[in-house]
C-alpha cells in the first residue's frame, strides 16, 4: 500500500517523525561548489522534507552520517577516561539504494572484521532506519547495475518526489499511523535497470595473478596523473580508513580528547612507520592498493560482494579526471594478459 | 559490561614498576597488568594527549608485563619521560601470538635481528624454564653493532640451554661473531632434525626477507618458518584499514604468519 501527499502537506504529516527522529539527507548548498558559482550537495540534518535534495547524486556520500570525519572517541582528564556520548535520538536517514549498499559494506568491517564491533559505529547503525529515495537513473558516472548495488529491501519507508507530490510506500508499521489520513495509492519503489555504463569486473584467479598484476605497467600511468590527494576516498561511500589522533584542550592541559579522523590509502604516509620508509611511496602502488581493496580484497576477506557499489562520486571528485571505470577496463585488460600468458607458459 | 557492547577503544591505567635502560634508546617499561596475554601478542600502549602505538609484551608475568620500546617518535619518545611510579595506558591483547603448542616437541630454531628479539624473548624464556618441553633451541641473534644489544643478562643465561649465536653486523668485540644474521643459517644441520623443526624469524623488514631466501637454500619447508611483521597501526581491532595487505589484517590475522602465508603478502 502506498500513500500520496502535496508538498505544503509534508510538513505536518512529518512533524512527529522529525520530533522522535534525527532525520538526515542530501541537501543543496549553493555556491559552496569546487568551481565558483557550482553547488554542492551533501548530507545534512534537516527541519523539513521540502529541505531535501531528490534529483542530484549526493558529492559526498551518507557515510559522514555514521562515520563523521572527525569523531571524538573518548574525553580525558588526569588518569580517567569518558566515552563521547550517542546520538540521543535514533537516526532516520534518507539515501539511494546504492548509498544504502554501502553503508552494508561498510558495517561488514566496522562490525564483523575480528572479535569486536566498533561500538562508536554500532551505537548509530543500531538506532538507524532507511527511507529509500527513488533514484532517477543517476548519471554518466554511475554503474551500479553492474555491481549489484542498484536494489535493496533494507528500508522502513521508500520516497518519491513528484512535481507536487510525493509518493510513499511504507514496510515498517511503526510509520503507518502518520499517514493514515492521506490518499491511497499504489506505489512501491522501482529501482534503476540498465545504467549509460555497464562494466564487469574480471574475477583474479589466484595469488599468483593477484601479485603478477600488482607489478603491471598500466599502473604506472598514474604516477603521471594522480596528485594523491585523496579526493576520492573522502567521497567514496565505502571507505572506512581512520587514524586516531589525541588533542589537548589549550584553556586545561591536563584534559582533551582522542579522535578519529577520516584517512585515505591515497595520501603519502598511509603506512608509514616510524624509522621506516614508506611501502606504497608511489601514486601507481596507492592506486593499485586502493582499486585492489575495492575489487578483490574486500570480497575475498568477507566472501561478499566487491567494496565498490558504482555510485561514480570518485570520477566526479577527482581534479586530474581519472576515471575508475576505465581503471576497471584496464586492470581487466592486465588480468587477460597474465592469464593467457601464463597458459602459454 | 559485557563483552559485545565494551569500550575496546578506552585503555586502562597501569602503573610502571620498574625501567631498565638495554641501550641509549632502547627501554624495558615493566608495567603491573592483570591482562591475560600469549606470548607473540602486542598492546596498545597510550599517552592520553599524545596518542597510541602498538607495542610487543616482550615479558609476561603473573601481575606485570614488559614492553621492550625505541623512541623513534611522538609516543614513543614520551614514554621514555616517565618515571617508575607514572602509569602507562594499555588496552589489548591483540593479534594471534606465536602458536605455542605448534612449536612444542621441536626443534626450534629462532633468528632475530635487533630488537626482533623482544617479542620473541617471552617465549624464549619460557622454553629455558620449560627446555624439556622442546627438543632443542638454537638462537641466532644480530645486533647492530655493541651499543644496540639487547637483554644482555638474558642473552648470557641463554647459552646454558640453547645453542646460540650472538653477532654484531659491523662491529666485533669478546664473545661475540661478526656478520648478519643470514650468515650464520649455514651452521645449522637442518638435516639432524628429522623434519621435526620450525624456524621463527622476527626483524626489520628486510633482514626477513633475506632469511627467508637463505633459509629456502636448504630447503626448510614454507610450512616449518613463522614470521613477525609490522605494519602502521591505528586501531588494532581490524577497523582503521592502516594495516591491511590484500584480505589480510595485520593486526587480526597476524602479526604472526607462517612463511606459506608470509611470502604472498606483497603491500
Ligand atoms: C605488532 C607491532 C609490534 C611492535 N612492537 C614494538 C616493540 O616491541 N618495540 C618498539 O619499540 N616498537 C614496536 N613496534 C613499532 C612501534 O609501534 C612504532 O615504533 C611506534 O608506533 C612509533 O610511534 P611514535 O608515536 O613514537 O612515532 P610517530 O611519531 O608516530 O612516528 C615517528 C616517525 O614516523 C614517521 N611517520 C609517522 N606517521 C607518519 C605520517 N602520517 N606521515 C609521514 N611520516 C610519518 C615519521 O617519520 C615520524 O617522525 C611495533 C609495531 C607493531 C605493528
Ligand atoms: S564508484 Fe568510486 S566512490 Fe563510488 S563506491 Fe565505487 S570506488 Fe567508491
Ligand atoms: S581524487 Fe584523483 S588525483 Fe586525487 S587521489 Fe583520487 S585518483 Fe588520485
Ligand atoms: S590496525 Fe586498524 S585495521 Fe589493523
Amino acid at each position: 500500500m502506498g500513500y500520496k501527499f502535496n508538498f505544503a502537506e509534508t510538513d505536518s504529516l512529518f512533524c512527529n517523525i522529525l520530533e522522535k527522529y534525527d532525520v538526515y539527507a542530501p541537501k543543496r548548498f549553493p555556491k559552496q561548489g569546487r568551481y565558483s558559482d557550482t553547488d554542492i550537495t551533501r548530507y545534512s540534518q534537516i527541519k523539513s522534507i521540502n529541505e531535501i535534495e531528490f534529483n542530484q547524486k549526493t558529492d559526498y556520500s551518507a557515510k559522514e552520517v555514521l562515520t563523521p570525519v572527525n569523531e571524538t572517541l573518548f574525553y580525558f582528564t588526569e588518569n580517567e577516561f569518558k566515552e563521547s556520548s550517542a546520538p540521543k535520538k535514533p537516526i532516520l536517514l534518507f539515501a539511494r539504494p546504492c548509498d544504502i549498499n554501502a553503508i552494508e559494506i561498510q558495517s561488514k568491517i566496522y562490525e564483523e572484521n575480528g572479535e569486536f564491533s566498533d561500538i562508536y559505529y554500532s551505537r548509530i547503525k543500531n538506532n538507524l532506519k532507511f527511507v529509500l529515495m527513488d533514484c532517477n537513473g543517476g548519471d554518466d558516472t554511475c554503474f551500479c547495475t553492474s555491481m549489484g548495488s542498484n536494489v535493496t529491501d533494507n528500508w522502513s519507508i521508500a520516497i518519491k518526489q513528484l512535481e507536487n507530490d510525493y509518493l510513499l510506500s511504507i514496510k515498517d508499521p511503526e510509520f503507518e499511523p502518520y499517514f493514515q489520513n492521506c490518499e491511497k495509492v499504489d506505489f512501491l519503489p522501482n529501482f534503476v535497470e540498465q545504467n549509460k555504463v555497464s562494466l564487469t569486473i574480471k574475477e583474479i584467479p589466484n595469488k599468483e595473478v593477484l601479485n603478477e598484476l600488482k607489478h603491471h605497467h598500466f599502473w604506472s600511468e598514474y604516477d603521471k596523473r594522480c596528485i594523491s590527494c585523496g579526493a576520492c576516498t573522502i567521497c567514496c561511500p565505502t571507505c572506512t580508513c581512520f587514524t586516531t589522533k589525541d588533542i589537548i584542550y589549550s584553556e586545561n592541559q591536563k584534559v582533551g580528547e582522542r579522535k578519529r579522523i577520516f584517512a585515505s590509502c591515497q595520501i603519502e604516509g598511509f603506512d608509514t612507520m616510524a624509522g621506516q620508509k614508506e611501502i606504497r611511496n608511489k601514486a601507481s602502488e596507492r592506486m593499485r592498493y586502493k582499486i585492489l581493496h575495492k575489487f578483490h580484497d574486500y570480497k575475498e576477506r568477507f566472501k561478499t560482494k566487491h567494496m565498490c557499489v558504482g555510485c561514480g562520486r570518485c570520477i566526479h571528485r577527482c581534479p586530474e579526471a581519472i576515471s575508475i571505470i576505465s581503471t576497471i577496463d584496464k586492470m581487466n585488460d592486465a588480468i587477460d594478459e597474465i592469464i593467457n600468458k601464463n597458459i602459454q607458459e | 559490561m559485557t563483552e559485545q557492547n565494551k569500550n575496546h577503544m578506552i585503555p586502562t591505567a597501569c602503573k610502571i614498576i620498574s625501567i631498565i635502560k638495554e641501550t641509549d634508546i632502547e627501554w624495558t617499561f615493566r608495567v603491573e597488568s592483570n591482562f591475560k596475554a600469549k606470548h607473540g601478542q602486542f598492546m596498545q600502549l597510550s599517552v592520553p594527549k599524545i596518542g597510541e602505538a602498538p607495542i610487543s609484551i616482550s615479558e609476561i608475568g603473573d601481575n606485570y608485563m614488559d614492553f621492550t620500546l625505541r623512541a623513534v617518535g611522538k609516543v614513543t619518545n614520551d614514554i621514555f619521560e616517565k618515571q617508575v611510579g607514572d602509569y602507562l595506558f594499555l588496552r589489548g591483547p591483540y593479534g594471534n601470538g606465536w602458536p605455542s603448542e605448534e612449536l612444542k616437541g621441536k626443534h626450534l630454531v629462532f633468528i632475530t635481528g635487533g630488537t626482533g628479539l623482544a617479542p620473541v624473548r617471552s617465549l624464549l624464556n619460557e622454553f629455558y624454564d620449560n627446555i624439556d618441553r622442546v627438543k632443542s633451541i638454537t638462537l641466532i641473534s644480530g645486533f647492530k653493532n655493541k651499543e644496540s644489544i639487547l637483554f644482555k643478562e638474558e642473552l648470557k643465561k641463554w647459552k646454558d640451554k640453547f645453542k646460540t649465536f650472538y653477532t654484531l653486523d659491523n662491529d666485533s668485540i669478546e664473545g661475540w661473531n661478526c656478520g648478519l644474521v643470514t650468515n650464520f643459517v649455514k651452521e645449522i644441520d637442518f638435516n639432524s632434525f628429522d623434519n621435526n623443526y620450525a624456524v621463527v624469524v622476527v626483524g626489520p623488514p628486510v633482514m626477513m626477507k633475506f632469511t627467508g631466501l637463505e633459509l629456502k637454500k636448504y630447503n626448510v619447508p614454507d610450512e616449518n618458518i613463522w614470521m613477525s611483521f609490522e605494519r602502521k597501526m591505528s586501531c588494532a581491532i581490524g577497523k582503521c584499514g592502516h594495516c591491511r595487505i590484500d584480505e589480510t589484517y595485520v593486526c587480526l590475522d597476524g602479526p604472526i604468519f607462517p612463511y606459506t602465508k608470509a611470502k604472498n603478502l606483497v603491500d
